[in-house]
């Protein structure tokens, strides 16, 4: 039984700096969770925690438990390399390696996992490429360079790049914030279309956006998680006076 | 159809256009110099290496005795000095330098990073002559009593490794190059990985790649064409160089397979026998062989950018 993801008591640094303050949540499986809050507020620090992203920056610390999917991601003696193998990941800006193809941007976490046969890699490029909306659009040029497309198409490939391993959980960093109302707009039908297969976490700046596509909202402020409820609940009936202050744009 | 009208009063500022206009003019006069300085030298050597161009033909570059006494020049033996020396000292000097700039750049601790970086500069400032006096008195030595008995021992099967141990010859040349071109190479190299965007470390590090993986298909993919230009610059180095390898080649004209016999480049030849160069065909022999380092150096450099230009190019097609 898959579980979602379950986070007790977390507290990050960046070197003195105190980031995240004793963030606990529960995250349903299956479902999109949206974060929001003002920048600087600690969103994005907190889902680079879910899959030990933040430990990758000199001098940042965590602490605190996160359980994704069953999984003891803080255990000790736990390699953080596993971890990221399970959980995707997309950022804010598209990132495909410009130096690959577009086939090979997808296969990459295949292969890194060793799989060599064509015919498997194949096979899974074109179940993630079909799953992130953009087979109909690059089937032909599957060579090109991965820089080679559009933004939209590029984020969607990194999508692709996430999704071509099988992950259980998609983390996603502001995915839309460098791309086009249209754009965005694909990304948003798929976020859609992928959430009975996945748990998606996505930090968002764009109220409406998390409002479109997520059943459960959590509300950040300086490092905290003021509010977090069911998404329709926290946009139209907010328990908290700051998060009304914020959904209403009297601040941030 | 609507018109916008654009009013037609003078923008321009008589003052300022002017001291545009001046300003361009020094600059492009700044650059035509470049351009005159570079055809200047060509056609001055070309004028002065013409009597020996006559009397030898392509003999100069293809014929290997170098004989002022009878006036019998030919430069086989330098071009190939000074190729092998260069290719050898890159052959070392790549992964060193490389590897180095990888260290600093991706995995030493952040304390280290700036005192290591700052040694490496000061390396590429000690001039050449130290390193040839290095060279003389601790690598030949060095190499004529351990490396090269050794070296002759276990691979002396091969006729690179053959001969007797003199200590100074190709391979010390290549050696003392390949030391005085790693810090070059090291300091490129790590602009260049420090140049890639930390956005890329990011994706490899997100799908489950190690530190080595991450290096090796996000930072040093991205930065291929760069890392190039790194190795090109240590190569124009390598190919100039004049002073330490003068000191340790052995300065003998001959085509030799073994890197233990004595050798010769055209930068040393030059520089060796400049002022006994007496007659006007000597002379004229040794500005040819000037000649032909700035053509050797024009056309590694030609080669190095079609490198660069098919690395940074479109991806290969997949093979279905």
């Amino acid at each position: 039984m898959a579980d979602g993801i379950l986070v007790k008591d977390l507290n990050a640094w960046f070197g003195d700096h105190h980031v995240l303050h004793d963030i606990g949540i529960a995250m349903a499986p299956k479902a999109v969770t949206a974060l929001i809050g003002p920048s600087g507020c600690g969103k994005s620090t907190f889902i680079r925690c879910l899959n030990r992203m933040h430990e990758v920056v000199p001098g940042a610390r965590v602490t605190g438990g996160v359980r994704v999917e069953g999984q003891d991601v803080y255990a000790p003696g736990v390699d953080p390399v596993q971890i990221r193998r399970k959980i995707g990941m997309v950022f804010q800006k598209p990132n495909p390696f410009p130096t690959m193809s577009v086939f090979d941007n997808v296969v990459v976490g295949l292969r890194l996992g060793g799989m060599r046969e064509r015919a498997v890699l194949h096979e899974a490029a074109e179940r993630a490429l079909r799953q992130a909306a953009l087979w109909d659009e690059v089937k032909d040029a599957l060579g090109k360079s991965g820089v080679s497309l559009s933004g939209g198409q590029q984020q969607r490939l990194c999508i692709a790049r996430a999704l071509a391993v099988e992950p259980e959980v998609l983390l996603m960093d502001e995915p839309c914030s460098a791309l086009d109302p249209i754009a965005t707009a694909k990304i948003e039908e798929l976020i859609l279309e992928l959430r009975s297969t996945l748990t998606i976490v996505i930090v968002t700046h764009n109220m409406q956006q998390a409002a479109r596509v997520s059943e459960a909202t959590g509300f950040f402020l300086l490092g905290e998680l003021v509010e977090f409820g069911v998404t329709r609940q926290l946009f139209t009936n907010p328990r908290d006076k700051r998060t009304e202050d914020y959904i209403t744009g009297r601040f941030g | 159809m609507s018109v916008v009208a654009i009013p037609h009063t003078a923008v321009r500022t008589a003052p300022r256009n002017l001291g545009d206009r001046i300003l361009r003019g020094v600059l492009r006069l700044a650059a035509l110099v470049l351009v005159l300085l570079v055809a200047a030298i060509v056609v001055e050597m070309l004028c002065t290496a013409l009597p020996a161009m006559h009397k030898f033909g392509w003999r100069f570059v293809v014929t290997s005795t170098w004989d002022p006494v009878a006036e019998r020049f030919g430069a086989l033996p330098f071009v190939y000095g000074t190729v092998v020396s260069s290719l050898l000292a890159l052959l070392i000097a790549v992964p060193l330098g490389v590897g180095a700039a990888i260290y600093l750049a991706e995995l030493a601790p952040a304390w280290i990073r700036p005192p290591l970086a700052f040694l490496v500069e000061l390396v590429a400032a000690v001039p050449s002559v130290i390193y040839g006096l290095w060279g003389i008195f601790v690598l030949a030595p060095l190499l004529r009593t351990w490396v090269q008995p050794f070296l002759g021992a276990t691979l002396g099967f091969l006729p690179l490794f053959q001969g007797p141990p003199y200590g100074v010859g190709m391979l010390a040349a290549g050696i003392i190059l390949a030391i005085m071109v790693v810090p070059f190479i090291t300091a490129v190299s790590r602009e260049v990985l420090l140049a890639v965007p930390n956005t890329q470390r990011e994706a490899a590090l997100a799908l489950g790649a190690t530190r080595w993986e991450t290096t090796r298909m996000a930072v040093l993919r991205y930065g291929r064409s760069g890392l190039v230009g790194a190795i090109l610059l240590g190569l124009g180095r390598a190919l100039g160089e004049t002073m330490a390898v003068t000191m340790v080649i052995g300065n003998r004209p001959e085509v030799a397979l073994s890197l233990f016999a004595p050798g010769y480049t055209m930068a040393s030849v030059i520089a060796n026998e400049f002022t006994e160069a007496t007659s006007d065909l000597y002379l004229s022999a040794l500005i040819e062989i000037g000649l032909l380092l700035f053509v050797v150096t024009v056309i590694v450099n030609a080669l190095a950018r079609l490198l660069v230009w098919s690395v940074g190019g479109p991806v290969k097609a997949i093979r279905e």
